[in-house]
């Protein structure tokens, strides 16, 4: 087919602009900020301590929280240029060090020979363009109570590294959307030891696609960690009495009995708190069964 | 043989070019010099009364050039509705006033309260936050059967209660109807919700209003499925101006599926602000908003009953159904619970005796109307879902059963209030029983139980009616428009043509199927034919799109207009060739002379009329003819539709494993865009069974109110779909034989998806008789565990 | 401020603000309405361009972001004579798009995943478009096309 009805070269096609041009579309509904992309660590935190700045990574969370008017930053210090907070590495001891700038496609291409389990997990974030874009420090940092990463962090036992800092994953999260970071406090990797086996299952909450549940469960020659991520609304927290078992026998019928108190769980549209509380079982069993 | 064109061609669609290459022309991409932009104050609150409001701080903001509330708007009108329904008393339905903008109170979540026109859309939306607002919040009235109580807070004070219409249709005597379901064998009740959707078209509503000074004249970009109808009501009802000083234009509109129909009030602002403000206004919606303003679906709660004597015939039904009409009357919600959907209950069964019971409320939410099907998907859900609970109770075949009861014989005079010119249902269900390779379920199921799943088999039958009309009758019904279409056949002198059309494209693919059927009349390339739409400057009058009715109404006066054309062009080429006008034949593009070798191109013939040098001195020059069609009967698409799911009995997941659709659409003009329109609807219908549910709290705050929580249709939520439409009975009443299939698989989808679900459920000894939709993992789980 | 980048193949500049969006910077500075915006939670997939090589939404990334880099859109991917690609080619030979709004978006995503994976699964072609949501085909020709332009034979998934 061809297309006559085109300019010769249809990539011309932006040189003839349409009536009067707006200046600015209704994409940009956001209230104005500055935006700055420093290039290195210690340009971004000098940049991050304007009043109200605030640090952008992939924006996968951000920009639509922004787009609701829900946040007005005075300036957004994008982290995206920082080449050293970018990639995959492996380090001496068996570590997967993960940049805080480095996107979710990379990890799941890249840490899928070091660390199979984790790569699957930035495999199930969103979809493929938000993987693009979205970045393992944006995920930790926002800790949303349903996204996949806390789940992997905490059940990893991993070090959350910032530009001032090493933190224990069960020292770094406190609640829904609360970490331990301070203003201006930028996650500059991720550093990960690698477990024997590993398994994150993820329910899928219809609309959204995040975790409608999500258990992660690694297996470390000094013990088992279990960390669920969606279901609490404590954010993501580790199942302590599903480690004990497995810690005893590693095999999805040692969690056979054990339930977890649906009290404390999200009740909402997608699932009831008795639901969740189901799945998390069901889930940890999967991974169990998925890391034998 | 599969023809390569014409009628019955799967010729490829030409518009496609231009959407694959972004070169589409959707309203979002018109801005016209000078534009302003507009931003919507809405209510975040149901119900309250609006104690203050000041705008005299936004009116300072930088960028704004008027700021407007409902004191603009005092003396103009409302937006109209264009359904006036009758309760079973004979009393006219409760009509509140609907404003553009709130007048003293707000009604629901997304009621536009102030409306901030400015330079920019970031300074509009900056000043709408300097306005000064103070709402008294009042009790919310959310669900449909408190909304009905006495002493329940009223949404319109002025109205007497919140109910709009209480109407029946079928059977008037309730002790004949007691009578009969006294009488009976078996009687199968079920309590069922239909639960409320939204539309969500992939591009959201957008309206740009201009106005020219110079002329008077305004012109309305507008995101509609009817452009003429838009023009109408906004002149006639709303605005008062001239309608031919109003051109309104709908350009590539990307889906509508019912909700853009309908006259909204930004359309009506942003033309009447377009001259108050002496610039062209332009508003998009956003997702975020367009999930309180545009106009919801479906959202009935039913009792069905059906009666069935000791042979299993059926021989009553009786249905009782509140409907959530939201907080005002959109533009034909109140034609969507009654006309539309009573007058569908005896769906494909002979049931001697139906009767209807529909109450209509008026709630604190966002207006409910026409969701593709509208009124039929409601019908078709409850009667399928009651048949099969009927044959799981009585431990028979609910395909037997379904045949058993079968209309076969056509016409056939339903007990209420239509007429089924044809179809052959078992004919149909043949098909499907074929198609679906239902005699190989069993060991389907087996494998499934091997993995540890759940197989479940749905099956449903449907039957809609499409095309809505003649005018004389809808008149009488209630509706205050005319249900005809129109077409213009221009024929230029070098023989190409341009057909200018009523109905409008958003995805159906007109631009390419209507050609086919003027060049397969004529006999020429259908390239040489150009459909315009969307368009009232073009085109003389048409009323647009929706109830699958495009083909089988504006079809058909394009048709009529051809035929037109046709008949005249047979004078010229009689007088060219020397002939009687009744000898002429035309065939592949050449008028010959019967018996003879002599002939003339259409071509030739066509050029004599616009240079008339050689011409009948009784015929006027030119080649160009209108129809308007105005038809006899709806058209009575029908169906049979096969599911099968797997359903994880550890976390209550459904997966959609097949999905068979066997339709009798009449005659079919492209068979690859019907199949198109078959597995978007069957698309829809599985979101609504699985997927899709517009939620409020109790306090009317919207719960689903973005993609984050309203769950859409992925693609790794469905299947390839079987779809065969080889059963056809054309319908007998309009010229091409064709009843339409727009609406057909969301119609006869959700019943087929929510019996497998059943089925898989019950096979895994779990006796359940029903679950609502959206049948999510939760709502499995905790039936399976209840 | 000043923003550069190359859009399909030609280098643009303009003058956005920081919270100018890619997609707004596109459609309205550009007039590559091409690119469509449907929501506004990073979710219907109608925006989705090529940033260096990968999909990305467009309305869900400042276009401060895309400064330097390389950038394609729907209206880059037709051939330099003007002919269809072979992804826009088997849309069309499908019936992979109604209304067409979802399809710029549907065309860029289908692009970047036949890069990766040139003759991907039915399964892999329904997960990769987990973020496009189309609402009038019901996806069946949607991956019948993409399946079509990896070169594989789809004359047995069922069509009428």
């Amino acid at each position: 087919m061809r297309l006559g009805a085109l300019p010769p070269d249809p990539r011309d096609i932006y040189s003839q602009m349409k009536g009067g041009s707006a200046p600015f579309g209704k994409e940009d509904e956001m209230y104005s900020f500055d935006f700055e992309k420093p290039s290195s660590i210690a340009d971004a935190v000098a940049a991050l301590g304007a009043e109200d700045a605030q640090a952008l990574g992939g924006g996968q969370t951000l920009i639509p929280t922004l787009k609701q008017r829900l946040a007005a930053p005075s300036v957004l210090v994008s982290l995206s240029g920082i080449a050293e907070m970018r990639g995959v590495c492996v380090e001496d001891d068996g570590a997967l060090v993960i940049g805080g700038a480095t996107p979710h496609a990379i990890v799941a291409a890249e840490a899928a020979g070091s660390y199979p389990a984790l790569a699957a997990l930035a495999g199930q974030i969103g979809d493929p363009a938000v993987r693009n874009r979205g970045t393992i420090g944006g995920s930790v940092a926002n800790n949303d109570p349903a996204a996949c990463y806390p789940a992997g962090v905490l059940g990893s036992g991993a070090t959350i590294v910032t530009n001032t800092r090493q933190v224990a994953a069960d020292d770094f999260f406190e609640g829904m959307f609360a970490t331990v970071l301070e203003e201006g406090e930028i996650i500059t990797s991720v550093r990960f030891p690698v477990p024997q086996a590993a398994s994150y299952q993820k329910f899928l909450q219809p609309a959204s696609r995040f975790a409608l549940v999500g258990v992660y469960v690694a297996r470390f020659a000094d013990g088992v960690r279990v960390a669920v991520t969606g279901a609490s609304e404590d954010g993501v927290f580790r199942w302590t009495e599903a480690e004990a078992a497995l810690n005893k026998e590693f095999r999805p019928d040692a969690l056979t009995g054990l339930s977890i108190n649906p009290a404390n769980m999200i009740a909402d549209l997608h699932g009831s708190k008795a639901y969740r509380a189901h799945l998390v079982s069901v889930m940890t069993k999967r991974a169990v069964m998925a890391s034998l | 043989m599969p023809k390569d064109s014409g009628i019955g061609a799967s010729s490829k669609r030409r518009e496609d070019v231009r959407f694959l290459t972004g070169a589409g022309n959707y309203t979002d991409d018109i801005n016209v010099a000078g534009q302003a932009y507009v931003y919507f104050l809405r209510s975040d609150i149901a119900h309250g009364r609006i104690t203050g409001l000041d705008t005299s701080a936004a009116e300072a903001m930088p960028g704004v050039v008027k700021v407007f509330t409902g004191k603009d708007f005092e003396g103009v009108g409302g937006m109209p509705c264009g359904w006036e329904v009758t309760d079973k008393h004979g009393a006219p339905m409760q009509e509140p006033a609907h404003p553009i903008l709130a007048q003293g109170k707000v009604r629901h979540v997304g009621d536009p309260i102030a409306a901030v026109v400015a330079d920019s859309l970031e300074q509009a939306r900056d000043a709408a936050e300097a306005i000064d607002l103070e709402i008294e919040e009042l009790p919310a009235v959310i669900d449909m059967k408190a909304a009905a109580q006495e002493g329940a807070v009223l949404v319109h004070d002025d109205l007497k209660n919140n109910i709009c219409y209480d109407w029946q249709l079928g059977e008037t005597d309730d002790a004949k109807v007691n009578e009969v379901f006294a009488g009976a064998a078996h009687v199968t009740t079920l309590d069922l919700v239909n639960n409320r959707l939204v539309a969500n078209p992939m591009e959201p509503r957008v309206a740009v209003g201009e106005y020219k000074r110079g002329t008077d004249e305004y012109t309305l970009y507008t995101t509609s499925q009817n452009p003429h109808v838009i023009r109408l009501l906004m002149c006639a009802f709303v605005l008062g101006l001239p309608e031919h000083k109003v051109r309104v234009v709908a350009p590539d509109v990307g889906g509508g599926f019912g909700t853009k129909i309908f006259h909204y009030a930004e359309e009506a602002f942003c033309t009447f602000a377009a001259k108050a403000c002496n610039r062209p206004v332009k508003w998009t919606s956003s997702r975020s908003e367009a999930f309180m303003s545009d106009a919801h679906g479906r959202d009935h709660v039913s009792t069905i009953e059906l009666a069935l004597d000791a042979d299993n015939n059926f021989i009553g039904l009786r249905t009782n159904t509140y409907a959530n009409l939201g907080a005002y009357l959109s533009t034909f919600s109140s034609s969507v619970p009654t006309w539309l959907h009573g007058t569908l209950m005896a769906g494909n069964y002979k049931t001697p005796v139906v009767q209807v019971n529909v109450r209509a409320m008026f709630t604190n939410t966002v207006p409910v109307d026409a969701y593709r099907g509208a009124g039929r998907p409601e019908a078709t859900f409850q009667l399928e879902r009651v048949v099969d609970k009927a044959a799981r109770e009585l431990g028979v075949d609910p395909i037997a059963l379904r045949r058993q009861n079968f209309i076969t014989q056509f016409p056939y005079d339903t007990p209420v209030a239509l007429t089924y010119d044809t179809g052959d249902y078992n004919g149909t269900m043949d098909k499907l029983e074929a198609a679906a390779d239902l005699a190989g379920f069993a060991a389907r199921r087996a494998a499934s139980e091997a993995k540890g799943k759940l197989r479940g088999l749905g099956i449903n039958c449907y039957i809609e009616a499409c095309g809505i009309a003649p005018s004389n009758i809808v008149g009488m019904l209630g509706a205050r428009a005319g249900l005809y279409d129109a077409a213009t056949v221009r024929v230029n002198a070098t023989g190409s043509i341009s057909v200018m059309v009523g109905a409008h494209s958003h995805g159906q693919g007109h631009e390419t199927a209507f050609p086919q059927v003027v060049a397969d009349m004529i006999g020429i390339d259908e390239s040489m034919v150009e459909i315009v739409h969307g368009d009232t400057s073009k085109i003389p009058f048409g009323m647009g799109t929706y109830g699958s009715r495009s083909l089988a109404v504006c079809g058909s006066a394009m048709v009529k207009a051809t035929e037109k054309v046709i008949d005249k062009a047979k004078k010229i080429a009689a007088h060219l060739l020397e002939a009687s006008e009744a000898d002429i034949e035309l065939k592949d593009g050449q008028f010959s002379v019967a018996g003879t070798d002599k002939s003339v191109a259409w071509g030739d013939v066509t050029l004599t009329a616009y240079v008339p040098h050689n011409f009948p001195l009784e015929v006027e020059p030119g080649l160009e003819e209108t129809a308007f069609y105005d038809p006899a009967n709806f058209t009575f698409p029908s169906g049979a539709y096969a599911c099968e799911v797997e359903l994880d009995p550890e976390t209550g997941q459904v997966t959609i494993e097949a999905f068979t659709a066997a339709d009798d659409f009449g005659n079919i003009v492209n068979p690859m865009i019907v199949d198109g329109q078959v597995h978007g609807g069957i698309g829809q219908g599985i979101g609504q069974a699985l997927l899709e549910n517009c939620a409020y709290d109790e306090n009317g705050q919207l719960l689903s109110a973005s993609f984050m929580d309203y769950a859409m249709p992925r693609a790794d939520d469905v299947p390839f779909y079987g779809v065969d439409h080889s059963s056809q009975t054309p319908c007998t009443h309009n010229p091409l034989g064709v009843k339409g299939c727009g609406e057909a698989g969301a119609i006869g989808s959700p019943p087929a998806v929510v019996n497998a679900v059943l089925d898989a459920m019950n096979s895994g000894g779990k006796a359940v008789d029903h679950i609502d939709m959206p049948v999510s993992p939760s709502r499995v789980w905790a039936a399976m565990n209840s | 401020m000043k923003v550069s980048m190359t859009v399909n193949g030609r280098l643009v500049e303009g003058d956005v603000e920081g919270r100018t969006l890619l997609s707004g910077f596109l459609r309205d500075q550009l007039s590559l309405t091409g690119t469509h915006v449907g929501c506004d939670t990073a979710q219907c997939g109608a925006c989705v361009v090529h940033v260096d090589g990968v999909a990305v939404k467009s309305c869900n990334m400042l276009a401060l972001e895309a400064d330097g880099a390389e950038v394609g859109t729907i209206e880059g991917q037709a051939h330099a004579d003007g002919s269809l690609s072979v992804i826009q080619q088997a849309f069309q030979d499908h019936h992979g798009l109604q209304c067409g709004f979802c399809t710029p978006g549907m065309v860029m995503s289908a692009a970047a995943l036949l890069k990766d994976n040139p003759r991907p699964t039915e399964a892999e072609v329904r997960k990769y478009l987990e973020g496009n949501l189309c609402r009038c085909t019901g996806y069946h020709n949607i991956v019948k096309a993409i399946m079509a332009a990896s070169g594989q034979d789809v004359s047995h998934i069922a069509a009428e």
